[in-house]
């Protein structure tokens, strides 16, 4: 164990822990926007928007995540030189490689956030609509006021399934040179001698970090489901 | 014509509204378009030179091709060990034998919670350090390891999941004609449950070719490594990549279809699992509880268990 000890003094594993939490919690708020959004076109009464968010989601979710950040990190920022901090910032590389992660990561997981969403409205039974619309609500009135509160108490446990999946997803961030835990665990298995044993620390690690999410998610979709 | 039971038919307002909204739809999409042709040109990404190379018969065999295939072969051996990882372990979380279910739970639950990607790193720094498979066949091994481990822990639980949802009745006929409960199992329960729930596991064969494209990572020559190569070669790095986007949305879209085809099928037959054809599984840990694939969603609404959503 003394050796783990010595190898774990060396490198900053809770920064680059810290770094995968900050990843996952501002590309959850954007998938969770962008999801919503899209969500709200795919059962509009609009064509139009229907089809434009089911292309997204279609396109997106077919699409692997390491080519969407892999694009977000050489194609859209060294080419197309799309900044997201000014090139007179100290830390220019880095924070432009998270931040273009985290639009990527956003982007890629609103796709299933819309889906969760989708699958929310299906819990609420056909009446609530209904009854919505005898009482003269607008599309827009009784998605805000009867249906969206509902659907997002019945897509909880999808949702935390996303959020989870998301959170093991920021370790794809570690290809477009983002340090975060899996790139710092490739360096130390490099570099040092107990691989199996870094190993496992990392993979605890996101253990702890997934395992109460998921059973927040579970308890909390108990606790607000509609009871019917 | 009102289609779903979430707005009314338009009336002149509503129809005017929806104009409009269509005219903004219309807007968002074709400025969308237009700012990153802009960008593009800006960069001289639009120069025919650029496009056409990929035109050419030595990018394809020399780069795409083989990265296809090298795709299609890690996906393909990952599919056949994962589903084998599945089975037995799926198996080894309802054995009546206590530590083979808690065994088998661990590994399944452990293999869930981590990254494929850090398995990845990890195996390959393994073989490669001990050049276990020799210096061509590391990377491809890591990445079916990676990958077999954590989608057949996820095809476990699916077994799992499939066997719980049936009706008891099923096992009770199977342990009371004399069958032992391994018997039941084998002969009763899982053919019925993996009837039920083969959408989800095609749902899964998408995962995992999908995931195919972390070996870039750890230096797998797949799709993605080759499209890079090309734009390395060719200097012609953006076309490279949306080649490779289109290759392999095509693939997995093709799987998709596949999935929902298969779901049609096993609905219309409506037999199995005691007449509970539902798209998600229920028993899944987190999951998503039944859902009709039709509803005030829409038509189709993907499956969406805890374990095809973010992959």
């Amino acid at each position: 164990m003394g050796e783990i000890g010595d190898i774990l003094a060396k490198y900053d594993v809770l920064a680059a822990f810290g770094m995968t939490v900050y990843l996952t919690v501002f590309s959850a708020v954007g998938a969770l926007l962008l999801g919503t959004v899209l969500a709200i076109m795919r059962v509009s009464p609009v064509g139009v928007l229907r089809s434009l968010g089911a292309f997204y989601v279609n396109t997106v979710r077919n699409t692997p995540l390491t080519l969407i950040l892999v694009f977000c990190s050489l194609g859209v920022f060294f080419i197309l030189q799309l900044n997201l901090e000014p090139a007179s910032s100290p830390t220019f590389l880095r924070d432009n490689a998270i931040r273009w992660a985290i639009v990527g990561l956003a982007a890629y997981h609103a796709a299933f956030v819309c889906e969760a969403l989708r699958s929310g409205v299906n819990t609420v039974p056909a009446g609530q609509a209904e009854a919505a619309r005898s009482i003269g609500l607008t599309f827009g009135q009784s998605l805000r006021e009867v249906i969206l509160p509902q659907a997002f108490r019945g897509a909880i446990a999808p949702l935390g399934s996303v959020l989870i999946a998301l959170t093991k997803n920021t370790t794809v961030a570690s290809i477009v040179s983002v340090s975060e835990a899996s790139a710092l665990m490739k360096v130390i298995i490099e570099n040092e001698t107990a691989g199996t044993a870094v190993f496992l620390v990392f993979a605890i690690g996101f253990v702890v970090l997934t395992l109460p999410v998921g059973m927040l998610f579970t308890t909390l979709s108990r606790r607000l489901a509609v009871k019917r | 014509m009102s289609t779903s039971v979430l707005f009314d038919a338009p009336g002149p307002r509503a129809r005017a509204r929806h104009r409009l909204l269509t005219l903004l739809g219309l807007l968002l999409a074709a400025g969308t378009l237009a700012l990153v042709l802009w960008k593009f040109a800006q960069q001289g990404q639009l120069e025919a030179s650029m496009w056409r190379s990929l035109l050419l018969p030595e990018v394809w065999t020399e780069y795409v091709l083989p990265g296809i295939r090298q795709t299609l072969a890690a996906a393909g051996a990952s599919i056949v060990a994962a589903l084998v990882f599945g089975l037995v372990f799926g198996m080894g979380r309802l054995s009546t034998i206590r530590p083979v279910r808690w065994v088998a739970g661990t590994i399944v639950e452990f293999f869930r919670a981590v990254p494929v990607l850090l398995m990845m790193y990890f195996t390959f720094t393994l073989y490669a350090r001990n050049n276990v498979f020799g210096v061509d066949f590391n990377s491809f091994y890591a990445v079916v390891t990676g990958l077999t481990l954590y989608n057949g822990s996820v095809i476990a639980e699916l077994v799992r999941s499939g066997v719980h949802q049936l009706p008891k009745g099923q096992s009770e006929a199977g342990l009371s004609i004399g069958l032992s409960p391994g018997q039941t199992l084998r002969s009763i329960e899982l053919p019925q449950a993996l009837t039920a729930m083969l959408p989800a596991l095609v749902g899964q064969l998408v995962v995992i070719l999908k995931d195919s494209a972390l070996g870039t990572a750890i230096t797998y020559p797949e799709l993605l490594a080759q499209a890079k190569n090309v734009g390395t070669a060719y200097g012609n790095v953006i076309p490279a990549y949306v080649l490779a986007a289109a290759l392999f949305i095509l693939l997995n879209y093709g799987l998709t279809v596949v999935a929902g085809r298969v779901e049609r099928r096993i609905n219309r037959r409506g037999r199995a699992a005691g007449g509970t054809t539902t798209n998600a599984m229920p028993g899944a840990p987190g999951g998503t509880g039944a859902m009709p694939s039709t509803g005030l969603g829409g038509d189709n609404v993907q499956n969406l268990d805890p374990t095809s959503t973010g992959r």
